[in-house]
């Protein structure tokens, strides 16, 4: 029991983390789109390269 | 009396953290054998979990310690589970249609919507970023990126990306009906059958390495990896190893990592507060995921003249394939005529993409943060 309420006890509560951390879900998602957005345009000139 | 010591001694040492943690291993057994989630990883991470908490046992330290160090602490076995899992892959629905692509990137909303709501509860940002990885919904992406990171929650990570996987079939219908019109769950999207050139099959697991980590070298290993297995699959000539990775290889890092995870699951690093906090943050992650990808679709129907049934969204996220299955079970339960498969497991199959992409995004972010 000692064990759970210490854990408890180290657990702290700070709302202005959440706002603070913003940025990288920006950073995370555009970054992912541009990569995806090079890989989905790498695809295609594959594959128009192949069908011509 | 004395004599029969040995009978009882150890008993004595038991404690009742210890018997939760034991009955937590049952439990994971149980539903691995009973209801059939995830068995491979439950079953072998339930049973693990019982040997780790036997007082003074000598599997933790010990084999247990053992396989913990030589496969999971460098991140060997996620990394050789890709293999297997990329030579599982067939890319063919993604690269009749490569705009699929843009769900999976979407559904990866959930990882960062985690990370901001992960970092309320916990200071150290190797935790909160390892705590977001849950919505990657790809247990060896996890493992590695919270192991990486050197986060002290893998255990509790570790179980929760792979319970929620297993919990896929339950967690995103509700989130896709709450986000969906009826009607627009009866769009129909007729599957152009094209055919995929073998040069571009063979050149696409290069050309994602190649992009991916160039852009993103800490993703280099779990992108590369998991390519690798792609490309001994579609190359033609390695059948037989194509066949390993896929079977003999995949089942028995299956085995390993499912029981060498279980050295993070001891009552003293299992059974704490702060697990139940990364239980219900990882649900959140793999809610988000999914009204991610299925808001993604609907706002780009805004500008789209052949609609797009925003249900396939949803298989963005990287539980393959069950979310795709799950996507095409739902359409057809709303119009029998309505085939959603290639659509979804395509989707399906961009997110296990996007997923480790995202994991190396975040690992990126870390050594920045870390100076590195």
């Amino acid at each position: 029991m000692n064990m759970l309420a210490e854990t408890a006890v180290n657990l702290e509560f700070n709302p202005m983390a959440f706002v603070d951390n913003l940025k990288y879900m920006g950073i995370g998602m555009l970054v992912i789109f541009v990569i995806i957005g090079i890989i989905i345009l790498a695809t295609k000139l594959v594959s128009s390269i192949k069908s011509k | 009396m004395e004599n029969f010591e040995i009978l009882y001694k150890n008993l004595l040492e038991f404690s009742w953290q210890q018997g939760v943690m034991i009955a937590i291993g049952c439990l994971l057994v149980y539903l691995a054998i009973a209801k059939e989630m995830e068995p491979s990883l439950l079953l072998p991470m339930g049973f693990g979990a019982i040997l780790v908490n036997i007082p003074f046992s000598d599997a933790l330290v010990g084999p247990i310690q053992e396989l913990y160090n030589a496969g999971i602490a460098n991140e060997l076995f996620p990394l050789l589970l890709f293999i297997g899992i990329g030579a599982m892959i067939d890319f063919g629905p993604l690269l009749t249609n490569p705009k699929l692509m843009l769900f999976g990137a979407a559904a990866q909303f959930g990882i960062f919507f985690t990370l901001c709501m992960a970092s309320m509860f916990f200071p150290d940002f190797r935790d909160f970023f390892s705590i977001a990885i849950i919505g990657a919904a790809d247990g060896p992406t996890s493992i590695a990126v919270a192991n990486k990171l050197g986060s002290q929650y893998v255990g509790a990570i570790t179980v929760a990306a792979y319970s929620y996987m297993a919990l896929v079939p339950v967690i995103q219908p509700p989130v896709i009906k709450l986000l969906t019109t009826k009607k627009e769950r009866l769009i129909r999207m007729p599957y152009e059958q094209k055919s995929v050139s073998k040069l571009t099959r063979i050149l696409f697991p290069i050309i994602i390495t190649i992009v991916v980590s160039a852009i993103i070298p800490q993703a280099t290993a779990l992108i590369g990896f998991l390519m690798f297995g792609n490309l001994i699959r579609e190359c033609g000539v390695l059948n037989s190893l194509s066949d390993t990775a896929q079977n003999v290889l995949a089942n028995l890092i299956t085995i390993f990592l499912g029981i060498s995870v279980a050295f993070n699951m001891t009552a003293d690093k299992f059974l704490q507060v702060d697990t139940l906090l990364i239980m219900g943050l990882g649900l959140v992650a793999f809610i988000v995921d999914t009204a991610g990808g299925v808001l993604f679709a609907k706002f780009l129907n805004l500008f789209m003249k052949k609609k797009i049934n925003p249900m396939i969204g949803a298989a963005g996220i990287s539980a393959f394939p069950m979310s795709g299955r799950i996507v095409h079970k739902m359409a057809l339960k709303e119009d029998p005529q309505n085939f959603l498969l290639m659509h979804s497991i395509g989707v399906n199959v961009s997110g296990q993409i996007a997923s480790v992409i995202a994991g190396g995004i975040i690992l990126n972010i870390a050594a920045k943060l870390m100076g590195g």
